[in-house]
């Protein structure tokens, strides 16, 4: 169990411990604390996973620039 | 000479040119002559003036033109002539009159043929390869689910919908499209600065930072997609700190940024597969993955329980357990009353056994014993201790006796004479030193009067002096003085002063004291 914030995991790292925790679950050669423990570790990570899998909006936006060719701001692309 | 002076007036006639007239003659002939050419050759020197203009030649196996191109026209060549590179120049003829020259102005240049291309292709790869550029431990891993995706390509078009329809699909992300020109002269320079202004973008700044940067561009001809063989892309695009996807043309062409960047994909669509994993594949997964979880728990939660009631079905019966000790128990404290009990009599009589033989008159007896001893021996204490004295006086007076007996008076005696002798012995001897003393020093000054002067004075001698009181033995000396003294035995005569009487007298206290 690593001791990262959930919270601040990327989607890949919350998703590689949940597997752990599960496999280890399912080996059954954890003492019964632990394992509940590891049970409810491994809510929280799957809540951050389903959170992160469900951010899933699509914006695209295009860089405009002032005179000088700098990038000064976006403009909103649509009907691509 | 007549044949020289006869020439000129020969042709005196014809017109005569300035050298400007002449040098402005032949550029209009040749400017109006070949105002378009395309010209082939091979590249010579190559010179970038400071001034941003470019001079450079070509050549073929028995020629060489020089070639110009202005500051602006430089910018625009959409291929910069290298030195050994095969061209096509295309521009026009035209002269510099200041040198008796003539020279190209180049408007555009292009390899000359596909064959010099790729061989100047290859020439610059290993050149950037040789610099490290491509170095495998250079390559980034792309993120496995970026959340903003940089987009540097042509705003419209088939390549940036294509990436937008297959991430749609997959996983949909924030895209910023940072548009760029993806073929002509402005290309390689905005690409770039596309890859170079990505990363320069900070965390939490105005505009999100791309996690990744696609880098795409469709199929072309090998110079329509030479802006992505440009140097400076390549340069950009391997110092990216941010992970960078090249897909440029079809699969079948390479650009050099495809060995720069961290993964090349070979179309735009496969850039965006490549961006990000599909999103219901991940949600079966995490499902599968949940129930995975909940089924483990439970196994294992199963598991124990089923362990717990067969071991509890094996553990013995509680009474089975403690009957035993029970049983000892209940015996035990069955026989304690009764063992009290014993142990008391017994005790009892042995205390009776032991105070039967305790009787006063016992200890009566033994007092008066120890009371008789005391006695006795009180008794002869006070005897004891005078007998001692007695002993001790007798000791001490023999030892005094035995000092009286000494005879030390005669000794003191003795010593008393001893010394009276020698003081006498001491006093005579140093009375007979000290009379030998005086009588050598009255020698001694009889010795010394009879040396001096004086006593030789009583002899009739005199001694002389001047004023001053040196002594004059000459007459010489005698005559320098006015004044004179002369010393005789009893007193001093002064000549020559004013009366002798006067000089004696002043002399006189001196004689007086003298003579006392």
């Amino acid at each position: 169990m690593s001791d990262a914030k959930v919270e601040e995991m990327s989607f890949e790292q919350a998703m590689g411990e949940l597997e752990q925790v599960v496999s280890q679950l399912e080996r059954g050669d954890v003492p019964l604390e632990q394992s509940i423990t590891l049970y409810e570790h491994g809510a929280k990570l799957k809540k951050h996973c389903e959170a992160k899998l469900k951010e899933a909006e699509e914006k695209v936006a295009a860089i405009t620039f002032d005179g000088d060719g700098a990038p000064k701001g976006t403009t909103p692309v649509e009907g691509l | 000479m007549s044949d020289l002076l006869d020439d000129p007036r020969e042709g005196a006639n014809e017109p005569e040119f300035t050298v400007s007239e002449i040098s402005s003659a032949v550029k209009r002939t040749i400017e109006g002559t070949f105002d378009h050419v395309r010209i082939r050759g091979e590249v010579g020197r190559v010179v970038h003036a400071r001034s941003g203009h470019l001079y450079f030649d070509i050549k073929d196996d028995r020629s060489v033109l020089g070639c110009t191109a202005w500051k602006g026209q430089a910018a625009r060549l959409t291929v910069m002539p290298e030195e050994g590179m095969e061209i096509i120049a295309t521009g026009r003829l035209t002269t510099f009159p200041g040198q008796s020259k003539y020279q190209m102005n180049v408007q555009d240049v292009a390899v000359a043929g596909e064959g010099a291309l790729m061989a100047m292709l290859e020439k610059r790869k290993k050149k950037l390869a040789a610099e490290g550029l491509f170095d495998l431990d250079r390559k980034q891993d792309t993120p496995f689910l970026p959340e903003v995706i940089g987009v540097v390509t042509s705003p419209t078009g088939a390549v940036i919908r294509d990436i937008l329809h297959r991430l749609r699909d997959r996983f949909p992300r924030k895209v910023l499209i940072w548009p760029v020109a993806v073929q002509g002269e402005r290309c390689a320079q905005e690409v770039a600065r596309a890859i170079e202004g990505f990363n320069a973008f900070t965390d939490g700044g105005a505009l999100p930072r791309p996690d990744l940067i696609i880098v795409a561009r469709g199929g072309g001809s090998i110079e329509d997609l030479w802006g992505f063989n440009e140097e400076i892309v390549v340069r950009a695009a391997s110092a990216s700190n941010i992970p960078l996807i090249s897909a440029v043309g079809h699969e079948t062409d390479t650009t050099l940024i495809d060995f720069a960047s961290d993964h090349r994909a070979p179309t735009p669509t496969a850039a965006a597969e490549r961006a990000v994993p599909v999103r219901a594949e991940l949600l079966a997964r995490l499902e599968e993955t949940e129930s995975r979880r909940i089924n483990a728990m439970r196994v294992a939660l199963n598991y124990r329980g089923e362990k717990l009631r067969d071991l509890s079905r094996a553990l013995p019966r509680k009474d089975a357990l403690l009957g035993q000790s029970q049983q000892r128990l209940d015996l035990a404290s069955a026989r304690l009353p009764s063992a009290l009990t014993a142990r008391v009599s017994f005790g009892r009589s042995k205390l009776s056994q032991a105070s039967g033989a305790l009787r006063p008159s016992l200890l009566a007896r033994s007092l008066q014993v120890a009371g008789e001893r005391v006695d006795d021996r009180a008794k002869r204490l006070s005897p004891a201790l005078a007998r001692r004295t007695r002993t001790a006086q007798d000791d001490l007076s023999k030892t005094a006796a035995r000092y009286n007996n000494i005879a030390l008076a005669p000794q003191i005696e003795r010593r008393k004479t001893d010394f009276s002798n020698l003081l006498a012995r001491f006093t005579q001897a140093a009375k007979a030193q000290q009379t030998q003393h005086t009588n050598k020093l009255d020698a001694l000054d009889r010795l010394r009067l009879t040396l001096g002067y004086t006593a030789t004075l009583d002899r009739g001698y005199a001694v002389v002096r001047g004023a001053d009181g040196t002594v004059l033995t000459r007459k010489k000396d005698a005559k320098s003085h006015v004044t004179l003294e002369i010393e005789f035995a009893d007193g001093t005569l002064r000549l020559g002063e004013s009366g002798t009487t006067k000089a004696s007298k002043t002399k006189a206290t001196d004689d007086q004291g003298s003579l006392f």
